[in-house]
């Protein structure tokens, strides 16, 4: 069965330094990756190695305090070259030196038909954290009962790179990974996809085919308009790159840790597509990459709206398969920016040329634009937020630490990412999409 | 430019914590954020930001009122020559005249509110916000001409302190503040706001213009109408007349040629600053729309039901809708985005109400002669609670989806 949706309160940013060419793929060998614990909100790490010691692709470098059975495991065989700690202790990143190929390899008999041996086989791999649930957009509870399973069959994040055709081993890793998360839930396995997407005939699967601007490629977005979460339920998230990885690990018992990341933005010389491990050092990846323009440089771990700021010596942050470089703006000294009347600014209000010169692209920098303020407009949010949600009052009912009230206004359908484009729109440049993560946070404190 | 900015940046650190000038921290950092573009950058959530700001809001709502401004001052001008009985106009003098008149009065506006806003946000550490640019300049736009500058300054500041600050700044108010600034003059001071002397300006400014002979009456049409005792629609045409006895039709009353207060007079000037409001996206379509269907839908049932004893009542919509403030309050003041309704269903219920009760007090209320500003106060009080029912609504439609 399918369903069709159409995503009218959205917005696509015209953004410069998109990928032309997405079918060619350029081989970016990394010598060492990291493991940010960061990237997995909800867990505690708890080290399982030490500083020299030798893993394997696929071993567990750490697992959840609370809930042990959550393993992250390295992306890479090879040498644990640090544990790097900051304020109190608390676990940054674990840098791994690749060398070697030694992968860590499961047991996967019965992983089709019973659903604890599924479960502990996603939970081994450290398939299980690159999960996330509504509510709270954490990694899943391990005991709570799933619901209905979301996936997002691409991505609409500005400059991400959606493509549209699927290989043959995709095709069958697809198959197999909703094979096997269907046993996982009693529910539905929804799956989006653009209506460019031919995905093969799906048992078990409702695909949900979503035409519109961004968010309609957000989880939040596929489950607000298909079957929205109410208290108490909780559902499981995932992105299509997670479910291949799902179905080729069912399929081979070997997590394979190679990804595609695209790189984008309007700072990159050639924006290209390349091949290389999860937790990549962005050193590597954008080698020769950058424009030499004496411009201060932002480097994204992802896109423009949700992505992590990443030191020029970082690296790549899951669940991202993109790295996007723009201006940092700091060093610009703009004289009243705000009387501007220039073709090159970007907005969504009508006040700026821009919007009557057609499609043009716009290469922003990473300045706010203005200065922070109380919400004055009104009706700004609702515009780029195709949820049952009325975001300002959401918003101040978080401010408040107000539960009952969040509760009410749909906390729990939402995760920080919903309101990035809200973020962005914003004349008062509040900090929408932190504001959303304290208001998660606090509320699984105080509930648990 | 460069300069320009050399020099801010050398200015800077006196105005740092411990610099000798930090007692004026807000007031340079108004300026230097006015001049330039803040070099800030995102440090958390999205790395980039849309290009619009509460500045260049503040300065389009501004923008929109220029054509009324502008048009008040030569209006200001003409209703003067003709009350000292000229029968010469020459264009650039009469602008003068309302220029020079209103400007000490938007000088006294903007003195007060924006050194209260300074201070307190050098008092809460703060940076200056801009809602007051817009304030500044609609006070003296809504108050009859012949206001004196104390009272301007008195009721600005009170209504700045008590209505704004008190609540946390722009964007907390609850209600307008530029209309509270003309309920407390309209309150305090009844003979200084309203009857026949205050519409038209009457002294001479530096030398331009003329005395007004002794007896002078300048009645708004509206003031005519609340005195004439009509008893039918033809009577009541009768009444209203402009300074020099001549009947006044609705044209006359849509561009706006006769006394009132000084931005309000012109509903084409209004039309053209809703354009520009409307065109760009900053006031919300929904309020102003149902402004006026409510204020049309009022006016009709007035006109039907239409009693000599509210001559008001046997006023024609295009007539109801051109006259007084209630064009203005529709497109400048029912739109304030903080004190108007926040949800799009809220927002029609609210402007329609609006609308009615403006007509509603003007008709049937022999008390006051306007009512678009007491409608739009009444309405911003209730503003909340409109909302409050529709977000209730959603959250009903949250709560059955949880029992099914």
């Amino acid at each position: 069965m399918s369903i069709g949706i159409k995503v009218k309160r959205g917005l696509d940013l015209r953004l410069e330094g998109g990928v032309a060419d997405t079918s060619a793929i350029t081989a970016k060998p990394t010598r060492t990756v990291a493991v940010i614990p960061d990237d997995f909100p909800g867990l505690v790490p708890k080290m399982d190695v030490r500083e020299g010691d030798r893993v394997a692709s696929g071993q567990p470098l750490f697992h959840d305090k609370a809930r042990p059975s959550i393993k992250v495991c390295s992306p890479a065989s090879g040498l644990v070259k640090a544990v790097v700690r900051g304020e109190r202790r608390k676990i940054l990143r674990i840098e791994v030196e690749v060398d070697g190929s030694v992968s860590t390899t499961h047991d996967t008999t019965g992983v089709f038909a019973d659903a604890s041996k599924a479960k502990s086989l996603l939970l081994e791999s450290g398939l299980w954290a690159m999960m996330n649930q509504r509510p709270y957009a954490i990694v899943p509870d391990t005991e709570a009962a799933i619901r209905d399973i979301f996936i997002s069959g691409f991505d609409s994040a500005p400059l991400a790179v959606a493509p549209c055709e699927l290989s043959d081993a995709g095709k069958e890793q697809m198959k197999a990974g909703i094979r096997l998360l269907g046993l996982l839930t009693k529910g539905k396995v929804y799956l989006s996809r653009r209506p460019c997407q031919l995905f093969p005939m799906l048992d078990g699967a409702e695909t949900v085919t979503i035409e519109g601007p961004h968010p309609s490629g957000n989880t939040g977005t596929l489950i607000a308009l298909t079957k929205p979460v109410n208290k108490g339920e909780t559902v499981l998230c995932l992105d299509l790159p997670t479910l291949l990885r799902i179905g080729a690990t069912a399929l081979t018992g070997i997590v394979p840790m190679e990804t595609t990341v695209a790189l984008t933005g309007s700072e990159i010389k050639e924006p290209k597509m390349v091949s290389t491990l999860i937790g990549a050092s962005i050193e590597a990846l954008l080698d020769g990459e950058v424009k030499a323009d004496g411009k201060h440089h932002r480097i994204i771990s992802g896109n423009v709206l949700t992505g992590i700021t990443t030191p020029a010596d970082g690296y790549l942050h899951l669940p991202y398969t993109q790295v996007t470089v723009i201006p940092e703006g700091d060093d610009v000294d703009e004289f009243m920016g705000w009387a501007s009347v220039s073709p090159s600014k970007m907005s969504v209000s009508r006040s700026f040329p821009s919007w009557f010169l057609g499609k043009r692209l716009f290469n922003p920098d990473a300045r706010l634009l203005g200065g922070r303020r109380a919400m004055i407009m009104s009706g700004e949010y609702d515009k780029v937020m195709p949820m049952d949600i009325l975001p300002e009052y959401l918003i101040k009912a978080i401010l408040a630490r107000d539960i009952d009230r969040m509760e009410q206004l749909g906390i729990y359908e939402v995760a920080p990412e919903d309101f990035a484009l809200a973020e962005y729109a914003d004349t008062s440049k509040l900090e929408l999409q932190k504001i959303v993560r304290e208001g998660l946070d606090y509320l699984r404190k105080e509930l648990e | 430019m460069k300069s320009l900015k050399k020099l801010l940046d050398k200015a800077r650190p006196a105005f740092e914590p411990g610099g000798k000038l930090h007692a004026f921290h807000s007031v340079f950092d108004g300026f230097d954020t006015f001049l330039f573009t803040p070099k800030e950058t995102s440090r958390s959530g999205v790395h980039i930001h849309d290009s619009m700001d509460s500045k260049r809001t503040m300065i389009i709502v501004i923008a929109a009122l220029l054509p009324c401004l502008l048009f008040g001052m030569y209006n200001t001008g003409y209703q003067h020559w003709i009350a000292t009985g000229a029968t010469e106009f020459p264009f650039w003098q009469l602008f003068f005249y309302g220029f020079l008149a209103v400007l000490p009065r938007i000088a006294v506006s903007y003195l007060v509110g924006l050194g209260i806003e300074f201070t307190v946000a050098q008092w809460r550490k703060e940076e200056i916000q801009e809602g007051f640019l817009v304030t500044g300049i609609l006070i003296p736009m809504i108050c009859p001409i012949e206001t004196p500058l104390w009272m301007i300054a008195v009721a600005t500041a009170f209504s700045v302190i008590f209505v704004k600050e008190v609540f946390g700044g722009t964007g907390y108010n609850i209600f307008n503040v530029a209309l509270v600034t003309r309920a407390f003059l309209f309150f305090a001071y009844p003979a200084k706001m309203s009857g026949d002397s205050v519409f038209v300006a009457l002294n001479p400014v530096f030398g331009l213009g003329g005395e007004v002979a002794d007896g002078f009456t300048g009645a708004t049409p509206l003031g005519q109408i609340a005195t004439s005792g009509a008893t039918s629609h033809s009577e009541l045409a009768q009444a209203m007349t402009t300074l020099t006895h001549e009947p006044l039709s609705t044209w006359d009353m849509f561009l706006g040629l006769i006394p009132g207060s000084f931005g309000e007079t012109s509903t084409l000037c209004i039309l053209i600053g809703a354009f520009i409001l409307l065109a760009t996206g900053i006031a919300s379509w929904r309020i102003i729309l149902s402004v006026f269907a409510g204020g049309a839908v009022m006016s009709l049932i007035a006109n039907w039901g239409a009693t000599p004893t509210y001559p008001a009542s046997f006023l024609s919509v295009g007539d109801q809708l051109c006259l007084g403030g209630f064009a203005f309050a529709a497109v400048f003041m029912a739109s304030d985005p903080v004190t108007s309704c926040r949800t799009n269903t809220g927002k029609y219920i609210y402007g329609f109400l609006v609308g009615v009760f403006a007509i509603l007090i003007r008709t049937y209320n022999n008390g006051y002669p306007e009512g678009a500003m007491l409608a739009v106060l009444l309405m911003n009080a209730f503003a909340p609670l409109i909302d409050y029912c529709v977000v209730e609504a959603n959250v009903r439609r949250r709560m059955r989806r949880t029992r099914a």
